[in-house]
């Protein structure tokens, strides 16, 4: 990703965490205390059996490329300047899914590839997790 | 066994706005436009309508989190009943559905249902995103979602798992265009072929311009009243025999299965409350934002299996003397696509059970099936209208 202005995100009380584990390289998802089960995005309960207060855990950071997009155009000013940029469903090892991009040559981008977290300085947004392919 | 409501309610009245292009034109003065015309072919008058329902909350439609109550101030109109459900695109089909709920409790007699949004022409520009950089937002905005490309997620996730081609998909957006070609309101009508599909640029891969609806300024609007009222008006009622509206994700992590959509549940419940099925549907307007929207509509609506899409389209089955035809005007893709199409579909649907298209005019159809998909593949409203 360029180091384009983007658009940052406006973190709370709650989600600043995430961002700040980003910064250090992390990527934090949540697990439900009850029901065992991993999501994404944070909220302050389990999505599936709506428990409260989930726990934060380190994901593995690999996951495989569900679907993607190469943005060619977009009537949003922010982004303009990125394009071409590959708007990306990364699947995580441990389930849930998450919105990212993937860094790198888009030309055989293909469904279900293995791919990995890398951690990119994005501009005002500071650093946001997206996703590269393994190496071969 | 059909719903105990179902064939109570009928539409009465229906009109769309023959603008494609307004600039300096706001979008209430064609609220008021649509709101005239649909009464006037009901033969009823604004004091008759005691329940209204609008969404206009988008940029383009001129209001803000009030919608609903800033275009009755506009309009002047004074209801009783009120639905400013705001559900995208399938918002007016979501109005119809909860209009059949209010009359048959007697909540209200006559409800008018309008929209408009100058789409085009809209001079304060704004970006497309659906949420805000916070909350749930902050986990996807970063990254540059657009509409688009949201639609192209699916639409790739969607090749994969069921080999669908970008000329399948095509197919599609070369149907919408010829069933266009006799409207002489149509934002486009010359033909186009799979190849010109193919050839107009890449806006989100793999979706291309083609493959994406056109932006007009106009508007659409209908009045429902119950069968027995209607039965003494001078008019041929379209009665609602079906109704199932259904969420879905908002932020696209959330998708769950990539490949289907709300229109899943909201079909299936428009389907039992009109004790029909697929098959018995004689034509559709099936939501056509993009290629993409109407592909997954015909899969998650029962009128083809899941995957088998593409290949309906590819082998005709939409044309007018196909299975399903469906978006008889020209649709979203040729026809008008101001921002909610769900009002227009409606119309179109109302128009074509009483043989008067100004597109392609079917063999008697009885029965139509009208579909709407709002947001980033998020929200669904299925109507099932019979004479």
């Amino acid at each position: 990703m360029s180091e384009a202005p983007g658009l940052p995100p406006l973190t709370d009380q709650f989600s600043q965490g995430y961002w700040n584990a980003a910064r250090e390289g992390t990527l934090l998802i949540q697990r439900c205390r009850t029901c065992r089960r991993y999501q994404f995005y944070p909220r302050g309960h389990c999505v599936h059996c709506f428990a409260p207060d989930p726990e934060w855990t380190p994901a593995s950071g690999r996951g495989r490329l569900h679907t993607y997009t190469i943005v060619e155009r977009t009537p949003n000013a922010e982004f303009a300047a990125d394009c071409p940029y590959v708007l990306a469903i990364i699947e995580l090892d441990e389930g849930p899914r998450m919105t990212a991009r993937i860094i790198g040559e888009a030309g055989d981008l293909a469904c279900d590839q293995q791919v990995h977290v890398v951690f990119t300085p994005a501009g005002q947004a500071g650093v946001l997790p997206n996703f590269a392919r393994d190496i071969k | 066994m059909p719903a105990n409501w179902s064939g109570e309610v009928a539409i009465v009245g229906a009109y769309e706005s023959a603008r494609r292009l307004a600039p300096g034109l706001h979008p209430f003065a064609i609220q008021a436009e649509c709101a005239r015309g649909a009464l006037s072919d009901a033969g009823l008058e604004m004091a008759d309508v005691d329940g209204f329902a609008t969404a206009a909350s988008f940029p383009a439609e001129g209001a803000r989190e009030m919608a609903v109550a800033e275009v009755a101030e506009y309009l002047g109109v004074h209801p009783r009943w009120v639905d400013g459900t705001d559900i995208g695109g399938a918002a007016p089909i979501s109005h119809a559905g909860h209009a059949v709920a209010a009359i048959a409790a007697g909540l209200a007699d006559v409800v008018l249902v309008t929209y408009a949004a100058c789409g085009y022409s809209w001079p304060h520009g704004a970006a497309d995103y659906l949420t805000y950089a916070h909350g749930p937002g902050q986990w996807e905005l970063p990254y540059g979602p657009s509409t688009v490309a949201t639609y192209a997620l699916a639409a790739r996730r969607h090749m994969h798992d069921y080999g669908t081609t970008a000329e399948d998909l095509a197919a599609i957006a070369v149907q919408c265009r010829a069933n266009a070609a006799a409207n002489p309101d149509a934002r486009y009508t010359a033909p186009i072929s799979v190849d010109d599909v193919l050839a107009s640029p890449v806006i989100a891969a793999p979706l291309h311009r083609l493959d994406c609806c056109v932006v007009t300024d106009s508007g659409g609007a209908f009045v429902l009243t119950s069968a027995r009222r209607a039965q003494w008006m001078n008019v041929q009622p379209a009665y609602l025999l079906g109704f199932g509206e259904a969420l879905g994700q908002v932020s696209m992590s959330q998708m769950w299965p990539f490949t289907a959509t709300a229109a899943a549940a909201s079909g299936a419940r428009a389907f039992r409350t009109a004790g029909m099925r697929p098959a018995e549907i004689d034509c559709a307007q099936l939501y056509d934002s993009f290629t993409i929207t109407v592909l997954l509509a015909l899969e998650d609506l029962g009128f083809c299996g899941k995957g088998e899409g593409g290949k309906f389209a590819s082998a005709g089955e939409l044309a007018p003397d196909g299975q399903l035809p469906i978006n008889t005007d020209g649709g979203g893709l040729s026809s008008s696509h101001p921002g909610r199409r769900g009002a227009l579909a409606v119309v179109e649907a109302v128009r074509q059970l009483r043989g008067i298209s100004p597109g392609v005019r079917l063999d008697r159809p009885r029965t139509a099936l009208v579909h709407g998909m709002g947001g980033s593949l998020s929200t669904s409203a299925t109507l099932i209208l019979g004479v």
